[in-house]
C-alpha cells in the first residue's frame, strides 16, 4: 500500500505541479489540487500505464480524491 | 513549410479520389501514411506508388470491431498516430419521406460514428505527446443541405458540431480538431454525371469549374501542419465559392 501511495503521489505531483505536502488522502484533484476535468482523465491514463491496469470509465468517475485513487489502484493491483 | 517528417497519419477512405489525394499530400510532406479503406486493391496500388512510409490498413468502418482494431494496427505499423484524417464517407441518397432507418443508420455509422470512435482511440497518444491533428472531411451539404441527402447532410453537419466540441476539450493539450468541407470535386463519382448535370452544377460555382482532389489534399496538409497550431474548431470550405460562410 505504501509503495502504491508513493507512486501515485509522484504521478500527481508531476502531472499537476503541486506540492507533495498537499497531496493528502482527502485531497480532491479538482477542488484542492487545481485539476481540470481533462487533467483527471490524463491522471487515470498515467495510473493505468504506471501500474499496468485498466481503469474502466465508470470506476474512473468515482476517483475524485488522492485517497480514492490509491484505494482503487491498491485493490486492482492486489487482484491481478 | 508544412514539413511532416516523423509524423504518422491515418487516413480513412484512402481508396477513393479525395482520400488518395490527401494521402499523397501528407506523404509528400514527409509523413508516414496509414491507408485505410474497404477496397484493398486501390490501397495496395497507392501504397506501391508512394513507396516507403506507406501502410495498407483495410477496414470496414461499418463494423464496430474493425473500427476498434484500426488505430491499434496503425500504431503498430507506424509507431503512433499523430494525424487522423476522417475522410471515409458513403451515400445512401433517398427522398426523406422514403428514407429507411437502415439508410439513415448506415450513413451515420460510417460518416459520423466511426469518426467519433477513431478520434477517441487516437486522442490518448496525442494528448500525451502534446501534439495531434484531427481533420474531419465534411461537405458543403452539411451547411447548405441537399435534397435526397438528409442522412448524409446530417452526418456531415454532425462532424462540425463534434469537431468544435472536441476542439474545446483538447486545445490546451496541443491537439487541434478541424473540418475541411469540399464542394464539388472531380472524382470517379462525378465522372458519372451527365453533361446536363455538369452544366447545371457548374452554373452554381463562381469559380466555373469543379475542384481537384489535390486541392482538398492541400487544405488537409495545411491543417495537419505545425504551422496550423493556432487553428482549431474551424471549418475550411473548399468549394470554388459555391457557398460562402
Amino acid at each position: 500500500m505504501s509503495d502504491v501511495t508513493a507512486r501515485v503521489r509522484k504521478i500527481v505531483v508531476e502531472h499537476l505541479g503541486v506540492e507533495e505536502a498537499n497531496v493528502v488522502e482527502s485531497a480532491s484533484f479538482i477542488d484542492d489540487l487545481g485539476a481540470d476535468s481533462l487533467d483527471t482523465v490524463e491522471l487515470v491514463m498515467a495510473f493505468e500505464e504506471e501500474f499496468g491496469i485498466e481503469i474502466p470509465d465508470d470506476s474512473a468517475e468515482n476517483i475524485q480524491t488522492f485517497g480514492d485513487a490509491v484505494e482503487f489502484i491498491a485493490g486492482a493491483t492486489a487482484a491481478s | 513549410m508544412f514539413d511532416l517528417t516523423g509524423k504518422a497519419a491515418l487516413i480513412t477512405g484512402a481508396s477513393g479520389g479525395i482520400g488518395g489525394a490527401i494521402a499523397r499530400a501528407l506523404h509528400a510532406a514527409g509523413a508516414s501514411v496509414g491507408l485505410s479503406g474497404t477496397r484493398v486493391e486501390p490501397l495496395e496500388a497507392l501504397a506501391s506508388e508512394l513507396g516507403e512510409r506507406a501502410f495498407v490498413l483495410p477496414c470496414n468502418l461499418g463494423d464496430a470491431e474493425a473500427v476498434a482494431a484500426l488505430p491499434k494496427q496503425a500504431a503498430a505499423e507506424m509507431g503512433s498516430v499523430d494525424i487522423l484524417v476522417n475522410n471515409a464517407g458513403i451515400t445512401r441518397d433517398q427522398l426523406f419521406l422514403r428514407m429507411s432507418d437502415e439508410e439513415w443508420d448506415q450513413v451515420l455509422q460510417v460518416n459520423l460514428t466511426s469518426a467519433m470512435r477513431l478520434s477517441k482511440a487516437v486522442l490518448r497518444g496525442m494528448m500525451k505527446a502534446r501534439w495531434g491533428r484531427i481533420v474531419n472531411i465534411g461537405s458543403v451539404v452539411g451547411s447548405t443541405g441537399n435534397p435526397g441527402q438528409g442522412n448524409y447532410a446530417a452526418a456531415k453537419a454532425g462532424l462540425v458540431g463534434m469537431s468544435k466540441s472536441l476542439a474545446y476539450e483538447v486545445a490546451s493539450r496541443g491537439v487541434t480538431v478541424n473540418v475541411v468541407a469540399p464542394g464539388f470535386i472531380a472524382t470517379a463519382m462525378t465522372e458519372k454525371l451527365t453533361d446536363d448535370q455538369k452544366t447545371s452544377i457548374l452554373g452554381q460555382i463562381p469559380a466555373g469549374r469543379m475542384g481537384e482532389a489535390g486541392e482538398i489534399g492541400a487544405a488537409v496538409l495545411y491543417l495537419a501542419s505545425p504551422e496550423a497550431a493556432y487553428v482549431t474548431g474551424a471549418t475550411l470550405h473548399v468549394n470554388g465559392g459555391m457557398a460562402m460562410f
